[in-house]
């Protein structure tokens, strides 16, 4: 980083120290956070930008009211929060964020809201508040906000339908997609119901695979053997790792604020977007990414999708690899998406689109709990 | 011969310091929300400071328990602890005070038909043990 260009202005610890019998292991992050934003004369608003480890940074941000631009949650042990320091210069450098809050909170002898049962413990937020009514994993959970979205919206089991029938028509063109074969609406909407209103060909694969990516500057770019793609533009952020408290059920504001960031880096507009990815662990999720990426106005994505848009040859190339529905889905099937987007600007892709110069792929992450988006081009700007 | 079936404890919320008076409310046949002081926001889940404005000055009040059906799935997979019961409703009301919460819907069929999003619907406790009141909700006037 620049010599001087980044500077501590506020911290602090939490009000007691040594034995916290009152407190939970999230109530400390908060206690200490809220401390040294007094320190800074900040408020939550102020802050763009979260680092943590051991509790999610989605989890602080949520608990403590914060929308950031940028997330750290690089957990390495007890050295995290050196990372977590030099991150965020880099981070403030770039402009990823203005303002950014590191937090360590651990209830290390009274054991409060720390470890237990399931994701977080009994003593966590959702252990408290949502695992007692019986979410079984992200098809009981992903799926919950979505009835909302199609009654606001009027969306039809047949439009929901249709998402996978499209995404099936790509990976039919992909040699490596795990399912190929067609599928019709009624197909669809005849598989067995998973969690109403989803249907088992309306939720992602389970299955193996990996990937990698390596990146170098784009000075050093053009002597490597293939066709450099340059990263145009980068959001982040978090919600809530509780569903059922996010703000609004028809939108991701994680994927709002990870999208405009993106955009506003690259300095680009939807028209210039040639192909698109979206992170499908489940048939809603393309409708809430072309909204939330402003490709469409509010609730006319599955109309754009029943219309033929994101089909070959349609305006807006999907999730051409045939994406979690179709293609296949490990379980973190960002890295998946993000390798369809290199294929497509490379040139190389099994369902290639024409000339496709930028691409962009936007992820998941949780249960609408964290969003990234990641614009590339195989032209340098 | 059958194997005996395997059976798992439901999950059962682990109350911290700064929930317990929504808890210790539950066992008390009340739902009980805190308010902001200083900004009035009304909010949950329970923390000691306002999400709003960061105030720590916010206090303890009963809910009218009343709200409205905001969005749910009727769940075929059950979790562990839930085999009994597939296939059923996981639900998120949206409470007259303003805040939403995830619930089970009771004394209603766990059908698409019976369960209309928007419906008016009232909080009834459901007693797991000594310590453990869960606040679940039924349709006002009763289901079908």
């Amino acid at each position: 980083m620049k010599p001087g260009s980044v500077a501590i202005v506020g911290a602090a610890e939490t009000t007691e120290m040594g034995l916290i019998p009152d407190m939970s292991v999230i109530g400390l992050h908060a206690d200490a956070a809220l401390n040294a934003m007094a320190d800074a004369g900040l408020k939550p608003g102020d802050i763009d930008g979260v680092a943590t480890a051991g509790e999610s940074p989605t989890s602080i941000a949520h608990y403590l009211g914060i929308t950031p631009t940028y997330v750290d949650g690089t957990s390495v042990g007890g050295c995290s929060f050196m990372l977590h320091v030099r991150h965020a210069a880099a981070a403030i450098n770039e402009g990823l964020a203005t303002t950014v809050l590191v937090t360590h909170g651990e209830s290390g002898k009274s054991r409060v809201g720390a470890g237990g049962w399931g994701p977080g413990g009994g003593g966590s937020l959702q252990g408290q508040f949502e695992s007692p009514y019986g979410p079984a994993g992200p098809p009981s959970i992903f799926t919950i906000p979505y009835l909302r979205y199609a009654k606001n919206y009027g969306v039809t089991p047949e439009q929901l339908a249709m998402v996978a029938v499209v995404q099936r028509e790509w990976a039919g063109k992909n040699p490596r997609a795990s399912f190929r074969d067609p599928i019709t609406v009624e197909d669809v909407l005849n598989s067995r119901v998973i969690a109403y209103p989803f249907h088992l060909l309306e939720c992602c694969l389970v299955t193996d695979g990996g990937g990698a990516l390596i990146l170098t500057s784009a000075d050093r770019a053009k002597d490597f053997p293939t066709k450099p793609v340059y990263i145009l533009g980068t959001g982040e952020s978090v919600e809530t790792p509780l569903i059922s408290q996010m703000e609004d059920f028809t939108s991701s504001k994680a994927f709002v604020v990870s999208g405009k960031k993106a955009f506003a880096e690259a300095g680009i507009s939807h028209g210039d977007v040639d192909h698109l990815m979206i992170y499908d662990a489940f048939a809603h999720l393309p409708f809430y990414g072309l909204e939330d990426l402003g490709f469409v106005g509010r609730g006319e994505a599955p109309a754009f999708i029943w219309e033929g848009n994101t089909r070959a040859g349609g305006k807006l190339p999907l999730n051409t690899n045939g994406g979690g529905l179709s293609y296949m889905h490990s379980g973190m099937y960002g890295m998946y998406a993000l390798q369809e987007s290199v294929r497509q600007l490379r040139g190389a892709a099994p369902a290639q689109v024409p000339g496709a110069k930028v691409s962009i792929t936007h992820g998941v992450g949780g249960m609408f709990a964290a969003s990234g988006t990641i614009i590339m081009s195989n032209e340098r700007p | 011969m059958a194997e005996p079936r395997r059976t798992f404890p439901k999950p059962l919320p682990q109350p911290t310091p700064e929930t317990q008076e929504f808890w210790a409310g539950t066992r008390a046949g009340e739902l009980r929300l805190q308010r902001c002081n200083d900004c009035n926001s009304v909010y949950f889940p329970p923390r000691p400071f306002c999400p709003k404005c960061a105030s720590r000055s916010v206090s303890w009040f009963k809910a009218s328990g009343k709200g409205t059906l905001h969005s749910y799935v009727i769940n075929h997979r059950p979790a562990p602890g839930f085999q009994d019961e597939v296939p059923y409703a996981i639900a998120v009301v949206e409470l007259d005070e303003g805040p939403r919460m995830m619930t089970n819907m009771v004394g209603v069929e766990q059908t698409p038909e019976a369960l209309v999003l928007d419906m008016p619907v009232e909080v009834s406790f459901e007693a797991v043990n000594d310590n453990i009141t869960l606040p679940k909700f039924r349709p006002v006037g009763g289901g079908k």
